[in-house]
């Protein structure tokens, strides 16, 4: 086997006007032009998507799962940044 | 929970997120076997869906009419397609797509035994949809609530754009069924050459299938192979019936106490002799699958040249 495996991209497809990008899946590619085409291809045949991004998978960069515990704990006693901890008189309408 | 998870040790947290159902990722802790075992699946699945683009290439040139030829075509890029996500899935847990085509080419890894049968009638294209790939529907549903989670967003991808490929089939034989005496011979004479070997796509009997009880506490399969073999076998007669064709095997009966089909014992020494490379087109697939590899190495040097030269250029640009 030669070394030269074409380098790993992270396909985000949006799928109608309006909706964010989203997370699909990967590809291999050898250059940017490439890896649309290729997501074109693999990702949208059946009109799946009207915009495609593609970004090489080295550059991302992600949060540690094993200290997701740790990092995402902060969030999770405040339990006043939600609507529903405020209790709201049923006479009060539109709020 | 949470001050209990912390004395658990890694294997007893991992088994306890999995009987919780929720899903592992890429980068969670996760045991080597259960990291091997993944991987050899997916990769299989996807060796599967790569080599399973043979049989059907075959007809493509031959299909009866432009509108087949057509839906003959979108369901080979289709597969290609599968192969591909399935390819992505596997490499999340730390095999590269080289490695993978290379165990393939070798004969290292496994792909299913179905494809190691020829393709020799237009009604074989039938059945390769209606039974082949309805068989696959079994097996494939289940997946897309496996453990892994880029397994099962994978399988949901392959599972949507699956049923295409067995209604197609089963229009192909119903067209056929309608057509004149002959054209209903080839279309028995095709079932009774993929019934069996459709049977054996789930795989060895419980008792002889020793990785399934690992796998299922894994939830990574669902079902068991007999499970998902009867369930086939119940689906599969009413619509042969429909057909107005015979299941090849005497002792397919209903039975009412079960409410099921009985059937016949699956011919296992032909099923491992095909495993082990004894099938009739074994020799034949990987031959033309490293062909095409070997024949598109200059295309992929071309491209990876391309690639770099643009690359120099822009940095000189800026």
């Amino acid at each position: 086997m030669n070394n030269s495996e074409w380098p790993l991209w992270e396909v985000f497809i949006r799928s109608k006007q309006g909706l964010d990008h989203k997370h699909v899946g990967s590809l291999h590619a050898a250059d940017a032009a490439m890896a649309v085409q290729n997501a074109r291809d693999v990702y949208t045949r059946r009109l799946e998507g009207v915009s495609i991004w593609v970004v090489e998978s080295k550059h991302i960069h992600a949060s540690n799962p094993d200290e997701a515990a740790e990092f995402f704990d902060p969030a999770a006693d405040k339990v006043y940044r939600h609507p529903t901890f405020y209790d709201v008189p049923d006479s009060i309408k539109h709020m | 929970m949470e001050t209990l998870a912390q004395d658990l040790t890694p294997e007893a947290q991992f088994q306890a997120r999995i009987d919780a159902d929720i899903r592992i990722e890429p980068k969670d802790w996760m045991p080597e076997a259960y990291r091997k075992t993944l991987i050899r699946q997916i990769s299989q699945h996807a060796h599967s869906e790569l080599v399973g683009m043979l049989p059907e290439g075959n007809w493509i040139t031959r299909a009866p009419s432009l509108k087949r030829k057509s839906i003959l075509l979108a369901k080979v890029q289709d597969e290609a397609g599968h192969g591909l996500y399935l390819y992505s899935a596997a490499e999340t847990l730390g095999t590269s797509r080289d490695q993978m085509l290379a165990d393939l080419h070798s004969g290292k890894a496994k792909y299913s035994s179905i494809f190691n049968y020829p393709t020799l009638s237009w009604a074989d294209m039938g059945c390769v949809g209606w039974l082949v790939d309805g068989a696959a529907i079994l097996n494939q549903v289940p997946l897309c609530r496996t453990s892994y989670g880029p397994y099962a967003r994978a399988m949901v991808r392959v599972c949507k754009e699956e049923s295409f490929h067995q209604r197609q089939g089963f229009e192909v034989m119903q067209t056929l069924c309608e057509g004149s005496v002959a054209q209903k011979e080839m279309a028995q004479e095709s079932l009774n050459r993929w019934w069996w070997p459709t049977l054996m796509m789930f795989g060895p009997a419980d008792d002889a299938s020793p990785n399934t009880e690992q796998s299922m506490k894994w939830r990574i399969k669902r079902f068991t192979n007999d499970e998902l073999r009867q369930k086939f076998v119940d689906m599969m007669v009413p619509q042969a019936d429909f057909l107005g064709l015979t299941v090849p095997d005497e002792k397919v009966k209903w039975n009412e106490a079960r409410q099921a089909y009985d059937f016949g014992e699956v011919n296992w020494e032909e099923f491992w002799a095909v495993v082990k490379g004894n099938g009739m087109c074994n020799h034949e697939r990987l031959q033309a699958r490293v062909q095409a590899h070997e024949e598109g190495a200059w295309v992929r040097e071309a491209a990876s040249a391309h690639a770099a030269k643009h690359a120099a250029r822009e940095a000189v640009a800026a």
